[in-house]
């Protein structure tokens, strides 16, 4: 039996109001299971970055509703949602969104901070994270001394090293070569294998074929939900 | 939950201020300017009002005056005041000498002025002050001889043309020789110089040293005439009974003079003390005023920390977005932010601190400043919350961003 990370229901989002109202979401309504590797794909303008951001609680939908291991959204204050940013989410960005004139090191220790964690602990757990992600020679070297790669599988670490109950990726390869391309994918399965849940925003087909489960948006609708066998 | 530690939040802070070392260090100027110049102009008011102070302390402290208000002047009859005003005498200076009525009056010297030119060589010189007195003025008015003697009380019987003079005189007559027991002409008389008082410095708008003091009897004999005194100069016991001094002076002039109330009082009794207080006020005054100009320019520094962490987090936002993604909670954004403000305040203060110290071991202006802890405290304390405050609201600003909309930043 599974249990569900992620459930929506009937999820809008618009901008504007009265007739210049424009949906980006239309009430959408989907569960993500634990360990799932779910792959949201969609052009540009289909609503999936709005999704992408509704479901990492970076914004707020207009109607319907969210719980994320159960936990409704929409009774949280600002600063239960810090919480559940810092303890249940993890997110890679298409830009790295790297802290800039700050080693890799630190980068991958900051979401530790918000939690408490002791220093001590940060540092080793920073450091093994930066390893799993073969950056354990790269420790010290600031993000403008990294290339695009380099810098992604940092943004992963920092996704990773609080154990996140979900990882949102938003176009993570989207700036990135096919080696890299490659090697960022390769480092979300096996993410994945370890039973972490990933959800990767995409328009290329290539990382669309990386996941299980596969959902396509258009127009801010679902039109298509597959999921083949593991 | 936010529990940052120490080292995170300094390393933020110091991220912030060194990524543009050119605009914190303007900013850092603002309140290094307004932290130095509260120190250092509040310590040239003290500086001018403890000198004021010394001034009047070298004067005496336990000297008392009394003027008459009829007479006096020049030393002739004058009636300008009140036809019944009684001029000052020898008489009441005798019964101001009398111990049983005044125990706390150690003595008391009549002062007799005039206005004389006096001679050496062809050398000429008006002292600002020429005065006929017994000898215990020189102690009543806490005016030593340096060098030479003072004349006697035999003096004063034979009506002897002996003089004590000011280094000022001494100087104008004499220049670089000495004076002692060279004679010079006063009035068209022949006056022997026995000594030359102690230098007192300037009071106001009068040389205190260009003076030249006589026995009474002789400046009643060759000028002035053996009528009213100009003044008394009476001296008390010591410092702390100058009140009780002042009242029984009081009392029997006015047994002398006949007087029932102090309104019909036609003398004057003054001290210090008295001179003292006004001169204490009036330099509290400007001290305070140089620290409200000095205040300013601190709230100025202050603004120019507002305005620039402003910017910073205008610049920061879309850090801001990435710092709330990976589950930054409000406090720490707004802690970051603040500590950020309070180091660039502080370190303004630090080396406004420095300086102001460091200006105030200078004369400015012909005044030596006195440095007042309570300013350097005060200039340090306020230039910390001047970071508080004036970057509590960019602060607040950064926290109070939305994730979505601090991410989408460009």
């Amino acid at each position: 039996m599974t249990t569900s990370v992620v459930k929506v229901n009937d999820l809008s989002k618009t901008y504007g109001a009265g007739d210049t109202a424009v949906y980006a979401l239309k009430k959408i309504s989907l569960e993500i299971q634990q360990g799932d590797f779910v792959a949201i794909m969609g052009a540009s303008g289909s609503g999936k970055s709005t999704l992408m951001n509704i479901l990492g609680c970076l914004d707020a939908p207009t109607a319907g509703n969210y719980w994320i291991r159960n936990l409704d959204v929409a009774d949280l204050d600002e600063e239960q949602l810090a919480v559940v940013r810092s303890q249940l989410i993890g997110f890679v960005f298409q830009s790295f969104n790297l802290i800039p004139r700050t080693s890799a090191l630190r980068n991958v220790e900051l979401p530790m901070a918000y939690q408490g964690v002791s220093r001590a602990d940060r540092r080793r757990r920073a450091s093994e994270a930066l390893a799993a992600v073969g950056l354990a020679d790269r420790m010290e070297h600031q993000p403008h001394e990294l290339s695009g790669g380099q810098q992604q599988r940092v943004a992963i670490a920092r996704a990773l090293v609080t154990e996140p109950a979900m990882v949102l990726a938003d176009e993570p390869t989207g700036a990135l070569d096919t080696a890299s391309t490659r090697e960022i994918l390769e480092l979300l399965h096996e993410l994945n294998r370890k039973g972490t849940t990933v959800v990767v925003i995409t328009h290329e087909e290539e990382v669309a074929r990386a996941a299980r489960r596969v959902i396509r948006l258009r127009d801010g609708e679902i039109i298509e939900d597959r999921t083949w066998a593991a | 939950m936010g529990s940052l530690g120490l080292r995170e939040i300094w390393r933020f802070a110091w991220r912030g201020i060194s990524s543009n070392r050119m605009r914190s260090s303007l900013t850092i100027l603002g309140v290094l300017i307004g932290v130095s110049s509260v120190i250092i102009l509040t310590a040239v008011g003290n500086g001018s009002a403890a000198a004021v102070r010394q001034q009047i302390e070298k004067l005496g402290t336990n000297s008392i005056t009394v003027m008459g208000m009829g007479g006096g002047g020049g030393g002739g009859f004058s009636r300008t005041r009140s036809s019944t005003a009684k001029g000052l005498t020898i008489a009441d200076t005798t019964a101001l000498n009398n111990k049983d009525n005044a125990p706390h009056i150690k003595q008391a010297a009549p002062i007799l002025n005039a206005t004389m030119t006096c001679t050496y060589g062809n050398i000429s010189a008006t002292p600002g002050s020429a005065k006929g007195t017994w000898p215990s003025y020189f102690e009543a008015a806490n005016s030593p001889v340096d060098k030479g003697g003072y004349w006697t009380n035999d003096d004063v019987a034979q009506k002897r043309g002996v003089a004590v003079i000011g280094t000022t005189l001494a100087k104008n007559l004499f220049d670089t020789d000495s004076p002692i027991d060279k004679v010079i002409r006063c009035a068209g008389q022949n006056v022997t110089v026995v000594g030359v008082m102690k230098s007192k410095g300037t009071t106001g708008f009068q040389d205190s040293d260009d003076v030249i003091i006589m026995p009474i009897t002789f400046v009643q004999r060759a000028i002035a005439g053996y009528g009213n005194i100009s003044q008394i100069q009476v001296e008390s016991i010591d410092a702390k009974s100058t009140q009780l001094a002042m009242d029984e002076v009081t009392a029997i002039m006015n047994s002398q003079h006949k007087i029932k109330s102090t309104a019909t009082a036609d003398y004057r009794v003054l001290n210090q003390s008295t001179i003292l207080q006004s001169s204490t006020d009036s330099s509290k005054t400007l001290t305070v005023l140089l620290a409200a100009i000095a205040a300013i320019s601190l709230l100025v520094g202050g603004i120019g920390i507002t305005n620039i962490m402003l910017v910073s987090v205008t610049e920061r936002t879309r850090e801001i977005g990435i710092l709330k993604a990976i589950g930054a909670p409000k406090a720490a954004i707004l802690t970051q932010f603040l500590i950020e403000a309070m180091m660039l305040s502080l370190l303004g203060g630090i080396s406004g601190v420095l300086l102001g110290l460091g200006i105030s071991h200078f004369s400015i202006l012909g005044v030596v400043p006195v440095v007042s802890l309570s300013s350097v405290l005060t200039a340090f304390i306020v230039s910390a919350l001047v970071g508080l405050v004036f970057g509590g609201w960019p602060a607040n600003r950064a926290a109070s961003l939305r994730p979505i909309e601090a991410l989408r930043y460009e």
